[in-house]
């Protein structure tokens, strides 16, 4: 799971069955210390999250679960919205693995900085 | 599940015998501001979408999960049209 | 299974059920010298890591959720073991 700020919504009225009445959000994944990471993606909602909140989402077949035993083709859930999170961490390097899609914006190093409070 | 432009179709003859009556479509990833990124992809249609619309893919296994495509060897799947997408990228 | 560092903890009040009760941490996957490589992962920890410990995680859902001891959880990452120091 990873952590992201909702930073929008997708309307589509001709879309799969299994999606009517869900929403939709524009998810912008995020370092523990709020930095971008990655692409932007689309996920949907089972929490009642809103726009500018903080929130972790879910990747893969599992996105699918919250929502059982409807079926909502699904690959990104949002599952739970941030009240706070800590992070103790030294330097952290925000560099994807494997990016998604083709050339990825490199993320800064920063230094060290030891508590990140939420939604500020 | 990520943002896409439909930028062509896919016509194969020879396929595996599931992907018989199904429509394929060349995806370009974008992102929320319509900016290309990265390499295109082939996505089973299942929404009836057309070329430069922007689309919704679903991706991996839950690309089964779309309608029709349970049984298919499939890995991405459109399953809406983007009708409107509203994104405040300061929030 | 990759080896991470728990980093973080994150406080959620508004969760799917199925995730309540669990906890739940940032956990960073670290190279064996130690250097962090890709995005922090949010984790669902059911052995016990502390903050700094380097741990063991899966990040693949049927794991995590076996993990979790809940099968159907929309979970993608668990940490299953602590590395011994």
């Amino acid at each position: 799971m990873q952590l992201a700020r909702v930073i929008g919504t997708v309307v589509a009225t001709t879309k799969d069955a299994g999606l009517a009445g869900r929403t939709l959000l524009v998810l912008q994944p995020l370092s523990p210390r709020h930095e971008s990471v990655g692409l932007p993606l689309v996920a949907v909602d089972s929490v009642g999250a809103g726009r500018g909140e903080d929130v972790f989402f879910v990747r893969g077949r599992e996105a699918a679960y919250p929502f059982h035993p409807a079926v909502v083709p699904t690959d990104a859930s949002v599952v739970g919205i941030c009240d706070t999170w800590t992070c103790d961490a030294w330097d952290i390097d925000a560099r994807p693995v494997e990016p998604p899609q083709g050339r990825q914006p490199r993320a800064r190093r920063r230094a060290k900085k030891s508590t990140v409070e939420s939604g500020t | 599940m990520i943002l896409g432009k439909v930028v062509g179709t896919v016509v194969a003859t020879r396929k595996d015998e599931r992907l018989i009556g199904s429509k394929l479509l060349i995806v370009q990833p974008v992102l929320p501001n319509g900016e290309p990124r990265g390499g295109t992809i082939v996505a089973v249609d299942t929404v009836d979408a057309g070329v430069s619309e922007m689309v919704l893919v679903v991706s991996g296994s839950s690309a089964r999960m779309a309608a029709g495509q349970a049984d298919r060897p499939v890995d991405a799947a459109i399953i809406g049209i983007v009708d409107d997408l509203s994104v405040d990228a300061s929030a | 299974m990759r080896v991470a560092r728990v980093i973080g903890t994150v406080v959620a009040t508004r969760k799917n059920r199925t995730l309540e009760g669990a906890k739940l941490l940032l956990a960073q996957p670290v190279d064996p010298d130690g250097t962090p490589v890709g995005p922090t992962q949010l984790v669902i920890d059911s052995v016990g890591a502390g903050m700094g410990e380097l741990v063991l995680i899966v990040l693949e859902g049927r794991a995590a959720g076996t993990a979790l001891g809940r099968r159907d959880a929309p979970v993608d990452a668990a940490i299953v073991g602590i590395v011994d120091p």
